[in-house]
């Protein structure tokens, strides 16, 4: 196992260790259930899909991601092991993508335990198994999405408070930069490929044909590019930052 | 061998180390002094590759800490300031880590946190988590983690910080038993532990080297070195007795105790035959008498506010 699995093993059994991932998914579920049921009118709606359920995870993992993003290096840097790790014989690659990777592991499991609504949908009627699939990919890469924002701003600053709010906000510009209400709102003076380059980088944009079954490539790699982008932005943060 | 040659490093305006030279061979323990703000800190995490050098270049063995810093990293084990280590883990969970991170595979890795366990005391805090622990212990881990791989360079920055007197003779024996082979680097602000541990001195100021030699050649620079103390039970004009030998440069009372004499020798040349010789003669009431060897602490406040004049002015 190389230094990466290494970094990532020790986060991952850190979430563990103490009530955090715990309390995560356990209000991840309870929070994703109200939603799907309440809100969403899961039964009432009559049909045998899950679009109640995927069209709150953009609104859902604005909060719930950056809760356990916050933490990711603001604490390293509070605590100085930040000096401890980063002397070790491991490159920032490894210690930048172990600890994304591990948190993004958290969140996989979280959403992997949602599957008695699927169970649900098939027992109460008869839903296409292959949006759903393709649904649950793409609520997948978009938490990564929010994952790498989220790494980023963790790592602008010391105190993860700080750095929950500027993830959030970061993250809420990218959910709504492809809503339509946005996107109407824009002057007619504005040239059209202006409005389509910032509706392409809108989490929305991706999300919702993925999530009504349209796998294109494009969108998954819209996310990986994204998510890929954040980290670097997290990389160069924490080599320009480690000083103070 | 560790080369630093013309290290520098800025912060922004300011600047923490200023071309700083020197190189460590093996086998010697370095002690590095000076006081805070000098760039101690700052020149250790240079060295180890934490931060990235303004100018010149570090290299450890002839691997270069910015261009080979993986192989630099690898031969060194390295305590920074306060000991810093992830609290939510327990002493072997972490001390497991490292070993992995240091490379250490299946049962390699409980032979070795076994040794290291044993080696730094930790038996008794084995399944604590380490955030609960005394900062004693806590130190102990941080070392306990340095020494992890058997370390040709052991870097300590600050290893016996807030540590009781005994903890701090522990730690020192294992400093001192792990040595012979190795280079370390320790810096302190504690004078006592140069004199205890240290093969070598460097004392820094305002990120300059303004001494650098063994602790006995240090000492001597000191205008207490061969002063002789003499304390008496009675008051006697020990100043007119004086005045005619030679090699006596000046006499001061303490000013605690009227009755306690440092007797200061000319360009710091062995008294001690002609002072005793002139108290036997006169019949000095002496309950004390004893030569110094010089003082670490003069020195360190002489050379380092001699810089701070310097730069200064």
């Amino acid at each position: 196992m190389g230094n990466l699995g290494i970094i990532f093993k020790r986060e991952l059994n850190g979430y563990f260790a103490t009530p955090l991932a715990y309390v995560f998914i356990v209000i991840f579920l309870i929070t994703n259930g109200i939603f799907t049921f309440d809100l969403g009118g899961f039964f009432l709606r009559g049909q045998a899909d899950l679009l109640p359920f995927f069209g709150f995870h953009p609104w859902l993992y604005l909060f719930m991601v950056p809760a356990i993003a916050m933490t990711l290096w603001a604490d390293e840097r509070k605590t100085g092991t930040i000096e401890l790790l980063l002397t070790l014989p491991v490159r920032l690659v490894d210690a930048v993508l172990g600890k994304f990777l591990a948190a993004w592991v958290l969140t996989s499991i979280a959403l992997a335990l949602t599957f008695p609504i699927w169970v649900t949908v098939n027992y109460l009627g008869d839903p296409d198994n292959g949006v759903i699939v393709a649904a649950y990919l793409g609520s997948w890469f978009m938490a990564g999405g929010f994952l790498a924002i989220g790494s980023c701003m963790s790592a602008c600053t010391k105190n993860s408070v700080i750095a929950f709010i500027l993830t959030v906000a970061i993250c809420f510009l990218f959910v709504i930069m492809g809503s339509p209400i946005l996107l109407n709102s824009f002057p007619p003076w504005i040239p059209q490929w202006l409005v389509d380059a910032f509706s392409a980088m809108g989490f929305l944009t991706h999300f919702d044909s993925i999530a009504k079954g349209v796998l294109d490539i494009r969108d998954f790699l819209f996310f990986s590019v994204f998510i890929g982008a954040w980290l670097l932005a997290s990389a160069i943060v924490i080599e320009m930052k480690k000083a103070n | 061998m560790i080369e630093i040659s013309h290290l520098t490093k800025k912060f922004d305006q300011f600047v923490a180390v200023d071309d700083l030279s020197f190189s460590v061979r093996e086998g010697e323990v370095l002690g590095f002094l000076g006081p805070n703000g000098a760039g101690k800190s700052t020149t250790m995490k240079v060295i180890t590759g934490f931060l990235a050098p303004s100018a010149g270049t570090v290299t450890i063995d002839g691997h270069d800490i910015s261009s080979a810093a993986l192989e630099a990293k690898r031969l060194i084990g390295y305590l920074p300031e306060g000991a810093p280590s992830y609290g939510d883990m327990t002493t072997l969970d972490f001390l497991r880590f490292i070993a992995e991170v240091r490379g250490f595979r299946g049962v390699d890795i409980d032979r070795r946190v076994d040794q290291v366990i044993n080696e730094v005391a930790l038996e008794s805090v084995r399944d604590q988590s380490i955030e609960t622990l005394s900062k004693g212990f806590k130190r102990r881990v941080g070392l306990a983690q340095a020494i992890m791989h058997d370390p040709k360079v052991l870097i300590l920055d600050e290893p016996t910080d807030g540590l009781d007197p005994n903890q701090k003779h522990h730690v020192r024996a294992l400093i001192k038993s792990l040595a012979t082979d190795k280079i370390v680097i320790i810096s302190t602000h504690i004078l006592e532990e140069v004199t205890a541990v240290c093969s070598r001195a460097v004392i820094i100021a305002n990120g300059k080297v303004v001494a650098d030699g063994t602790p006995s050649e240090l000492e001597s620079r000191s205008r207490f070195h061969h002063a002789i103390r003499v304390t008496l039970t009675d008051s006697h004009d020990l100043v007119a007795d004086l005045k005619a030998v030679r090699g006596v440069a000046s006499v001061e009372v303490a000013e605690d105790n009227r009755l306690a004499y440092t007797i200061f020798a000319e360009g710091g040349a062995s008294i001690f035959s002609q002072v005793s010789e002139i108290a036997q003669q006169k019949h000095w009431p002496i309950s004390e008498f004893h030569v110094e060897r010089g003082q670490l602490e003069d020195v360190f406040s002489s050379v380092t506010q001699q810089s701070k004049g310097l730069t200064n002015g």
